[in-house]
């Protein structure tokens, strides 16, 4: 999963409490980092997973808990003595400073002599891609050139943990399709413990080892990008990550049914009454002729298709009311042929593609 | 009519015409500083070239160079002025420095107690002054009752009395502006320091300081510029022990009836305060301390 280079250290964070108020910004979370990792903390605003960043870099004091990097406690370290690397979501440049003394700084504190700083710092650039730019002022760069600096001033001291806080929000979508690939091959090259802060799930799905999915200050679900998508945990993970719609399932003896159909699955089924199906728009496949004998049959009344350029997007509504979504790839002339609004279609869903989820106990 | 002049006769028009509209919207505004700057320093250097007799004459100038008291006079405006300043820095940077780190409900309150002194008379304030600081003032018997010293001390009609309250009046000057840009500094910045490695010392003198000068300047320069000029506060507390050129303009005037010595000053003190402003212009970004350029 992830080269383990010299120098990336764990971070193993344990029962780690945070509260404003009544309010839980972190409740009781553990979590282990291994070495060299690229780890994504994944989750809507407000679910604590930009605090949980604040106490890794020791910004935010929380109430109790454990927080270590490799076999050193550093829950009461200050955060100048933690030696992390951090880029933040505004990049924080010091707009009194060049590049290079930006980039120089955290060598300037750690007293390093001039001509290794200067050739460090160039280093750091050429990483980055930004070389020769050392003595540009920072309001002379553009959004993805501050982004690359703030990368270069938080790796150029060599921390052994890096932690970034949503730092491509600002940049507009091709850049950041860009940086992402560009982030990822670096963690490959520089190989530190990497701890990411975002709420863009495709921006996770892309770049990490493993993702954490945070809500209400608890972990819902670590997993890697995969596993998260194919086989999430509970229904927030299904609902946060990727579309979908969900089903009401019935216990009926041993048998689940849901949407009139008598489901088959080869995935486990989790305790409980309160049960549903979810289902992927694109793992949904519109039927012609008889179905295989492991696809769960649905029969909807078309309400809606829609043009998506690369894919089509077709709503349908079962008996009961419920609406699902078909997604599926357009080829020349398939379009014109897809059922129109009002036409019965059969749905498909594959034993292997059917998640059943236990309801959510209402969270206080 | 071919297309490329369609419509470029009225386009033309139409520029023109707004063109003077804007002229004449602003005309208000350049007759006013007409009639109230421009005329009245014109005629300041008109009247300072004016001799006894009543002819053109250097002779208001030449009075200046020669006599050793006016070099004094220049000396004791200056001396003052920059002892003020430095006063008011050494007051106003830690409180407005106080004043950011609070949470806004509380710095705006400090902000208005700050501000208070703004809205009261000068000549009240002064005279307050006065009462508090005189011999047998409540600065005086306090410290005695303290047993801080054990006789009465002159700390008015002196040099300490118009420090005293030229900074107590200034002081607004300073602290706003470095408040203003000390409120503008990220905190994200300082975090980065933090990151870095920078101990919160160090995090405040290569990033919070730095940041912070251009406010610190824009008020110093403003408290020193307001300082050679300023009349009503000396006047009162410096108990004609301390002249400056502004007092020295009025006891031209009014005892010995010269206007033309008086304008003579007051083009000196205009010009020498140009200076000032302008070799500051050239160590900082003026635009930038005002907030305008960016």
């Amino acid at each position: 999963m992830t080269k383990t280079k010299q120098g990336a250290l764990p971070i193993s964070v344990r029962n780690v409490t945070k509260t404003y108020g009544p309010v839980h910004a972190l409740d009781d979370v553990s979590l282990d980092v291994q070495s060299g990792e690229f780890l994504t903390l994944l989750g809507p605003s407000g679910s604590g997973k930009t605090t949980l960043l604040m106490v890794l870099a020791g910004f935010t004091r929380p109430d109790q808990g454990s927080l270590k990097f490799g076999t050193d406690e550093v829950i009461r370290k200050p955060p100048h003595l933690r030696d992390v690397g951090m880029v933040f979501q505004n990049y924080a440049l010091f707009p009194h400073m060049t590049v290079a003394g930006n980039v120089g700084y955290p060598l300037r504190l750690r007293r390093v002599p001039k001509p290794e700083m200067a050739e460090r710092v160039e280093r750091a650039l050429e990483t980055v891609q930004l070389g020769g730019y050392g003595e540009r002022r920072i309001d002379q760069l553009s959004g993805g050139q501050k982004q690359r600096v703030a990368l270069a001033r938080a790796i150029v001291f060599e921390p052994r943990i890096l932690l970034m806080d949503e730092p491509l929000s600002a940049l507009d979508k091709k850049l950041r399709d860009r940086m992402q690939i560009e982030l990822r091959h670096l963690h490959e090259k520089l190989g530190m413990t990497t701890v990411y802060v975002t709420h863009d799930q495709r921006e996770a799905l892309t770049m990490s080892d493993r993702i954490a999915v945070v809500n209400f200050g608890r972990i819902m679900q670590l997993a890697t990008p995969q596993q998260l998508y194919d086989q999430p945990e509970n229904r927030f993970v299904a609902d946060f990550i990727g579309d979908s719609t969900f089903l009401d399932v019935r216990r009926d003896g041993d048998a689940l049914v849901a949407g009139g159909t008598t489901l088959q699955t080869t995935r486990p089924v989790p305790e409980g009454q309160s049960l549903s199906l979810m289902m992927r728009p694109e793992r949904l496949h519109l039927l012609t002729g008889t179905a295989a004998d492991d696809v769960n049959e649905f029969t909807a009344t078309v309400s809606e298709v829609v043009y998506q350029g690369e894919s089509f997007l077709l709503y349908a509504a079962l008996d009961s009311g419920t609406e699902m979504a078909v997604r599926g790839a357009i080829r020349s002339g398939s379009f014109a042929a897809l059922p129109k609004p009002g036409e019965t279609v059969r749905l498909g869903l594959e034993s292997a593609d059917t998640v059943i989820l236990a309801d959510e106990e209402p969270h206080p | 009519m071919t297309a490329t002049d369609m419509n470029a006769a009225g386009l033309r028009r139409d520029e023109r015409l707004e063109r003077l509209k804007l002229f004449g919207l602003s005309s208000p505004a350049i007759l006013l500083v007409l009639v109230i700057l421009v005329i009245p320093v014109g005629w300041l250097f008109y009247v300072s070239f004016i001799g006894a007799d009543g002819t053109f004459s250097m002779e208001n100038y030449e009075r200046m160079v020669k006599r050793k008291s006016y070099a004094r006079i220049f000396r004791t405006t200056f001396e003052v002025s920059l002892l003020t300043t430095a006063l008011c820095i050494l007051i106003g940077y830690p409180l407005a420095y106080f004043m950011s780190q609070l949470p806004n409900r509380i710095a705006n309150l400090c902000l208005i107690t700050v501000l208070l002194p703004f809205w009261t008379s000068l000549l009240v304030r002064t005279y307050a002054w006065l009462v508090l600081l005189q011999k047998k003032g409540l600065v005086n018997n306090w410290a005695i009752n303290l047993g801080l010293w054990d006789e009465p001390i002159k700390i008015v009609h002196n040099l300490n009395g118009t420090l005293i309250g030229m900074v107590h009046i200034m002081l607004p000057f300073l602290v706003l502006p470095t408040y203003g840009a000390m409120k503008a500094i990220d905190r994200d910045y300082l975090k980065a320091a933090a990151n870095m490695g920078a101990s919160p010392a160090r995090a405040f003198w290569t990033v919070f300081f730095p940041l912070s000068t251009p406010g610190l300047f824009a008020g110093a320069l403003m408290v020193f510029v307001l300082c050679l000029g300023f009349f009503v506060t000396p006047a009162v507390l410096g108990g004609g022990k301390v002249i400056m050129v502004s007092m020295k303009i009025v006891s031209n005037i009014e005892l010995f009836v010269n206007w033309g010595a008086a304008s003579a000053l007051g083009v000196v003190l205009l010009v020498l305060t140009v200076v000032v402003l302008w070799i500051a212009s050239r160590f900082l970004k003026l635009e930038q301390m005002t907030g305008g350029g960016h």
